[in-house]
């Protein structure tokens, strides 16, 4: 057999593992998960070896077979958890939960305090301060919520698939997603903004 | 005539299915008049590209720092175990 030493998976992983690693981090947010799904990336890799074309990138097929990997997780998270405990499921109960969302509101349904406004986005997203501050915002939505969200927006899973994949109806993703923006918007104008304001006028 | 609270949902979803003519024109018409639902659409936009743009670097970012060499370790051994006899 002619085994390619940079198509090994030791060379996999010292290249690769890293990347791999972070990424499933970044979805997972849960060492042991991320871990799981590098190694289980890896091995299906090995096994899958000879319909790797040599000529992609093997960084991109990888990613790919993580992706599969760690939607399959939450697929099995999302079962476990209506098997078991339903109460579970409150925060994405989206009909009978009151949110927060709604404390942004008045009652005559326009916003409480006028929106700022956040300037030149081109040069914002060149600010690695705010890529930063974009990622803690991420770590304090609510884990589900923030789950649906990075599927959503991080891993550009489309609409269709996930509400197949996690069994879940287009209304109730489209309020989760809608509750999830507004939380991050919220917590990047508090942090963000508030910051650059401060900073300007220094 | 549509509510700020209406507009956000609108544009919240039009990131998600194509809004219908009759939602499309509701949206246009309020945020013509709102200054503050005009800038929740740009940092909707803005959000969106972040986020993408965060995904992007965590696929191409070779940065090793954030790798435990214990789980580097234990992945190599399930590697060899697991992997080693091939059919």
């Amino acid at each position: 057999m002619n085994i390619n030493v940079l198509d090994s998976p030791d060379a996999w992983l010292d290249e690769h593992g890293a990347a791999l690693y972070k990424y499933a981090l970044l979805h997972t947010r849960d060492e042991h998960k991320a871990e799981e799904a590098v190694q289980e990336t890896l091995l299906a890799a090995l096994q899958a070896r000879d319909r790797f074309s040599g000529g992609a990138s093997a960084r991109t097929w990888l990613i790919g077979i993580l992706k599969h990997k760690i939607m399959d997780m939450f697929r099995h998270d999302a079962r476990v958890v209506q098997l078991e405990d339903p109460d579970d499921l409150e925060d994405l109960d989206v009909d009978t939960h009151p949110h927060a969302t709604d404390a942004m509101f008045a009652s005559d349904g326009h916003w409480q305090n006028r929106l700022s406004d956040w300037g030149n986005p081109e040069e914002l997203l060149e600010r690695g301060q705010f890529m930063a501050i974009l990622q803690r915002c991420l770590d304090v939505l609510p884990p589900r919520l923030a789950r649906l969200f990075m599927l959503r927006e991080v891993m550009e899973e489309n609409s269709e698939t996930i509400c197949q994949e996690l069994a879940i109806t287009p209304t109730n993703l489209w309020t989760m997603l809608y509750r999830a923006r507004l939380g991050l918007r919220q917590c990047l104008d508090r942090n963000w903004v508030g910051h650059a304001v401060t900073a300007a006028r220094r | 005539m549509l509510t700020c609270k209406d507009a956000s949902h609108l544009i919240s979803e039009s990131q998600e299915r194509p809004l219908g003519f009759w939602e499309r024109w509701g949206l246009k018409m309020h945020l013509w008049m709102c200054v503050s639902c005009r800038r929740f659409e740009r940092q909707m936009t803005l959000m969106r590209q972040a986020l993408r743009m965060l995904g992007k670097r965590a696929e191409v970012d070779a940065d090793s720092s954030g790798f435990p060499p214990e789980a580097r370790e234990r992945i190599r051994k399930a590697l060899a175990e697991r992997g080693g006899h091939e059919d």
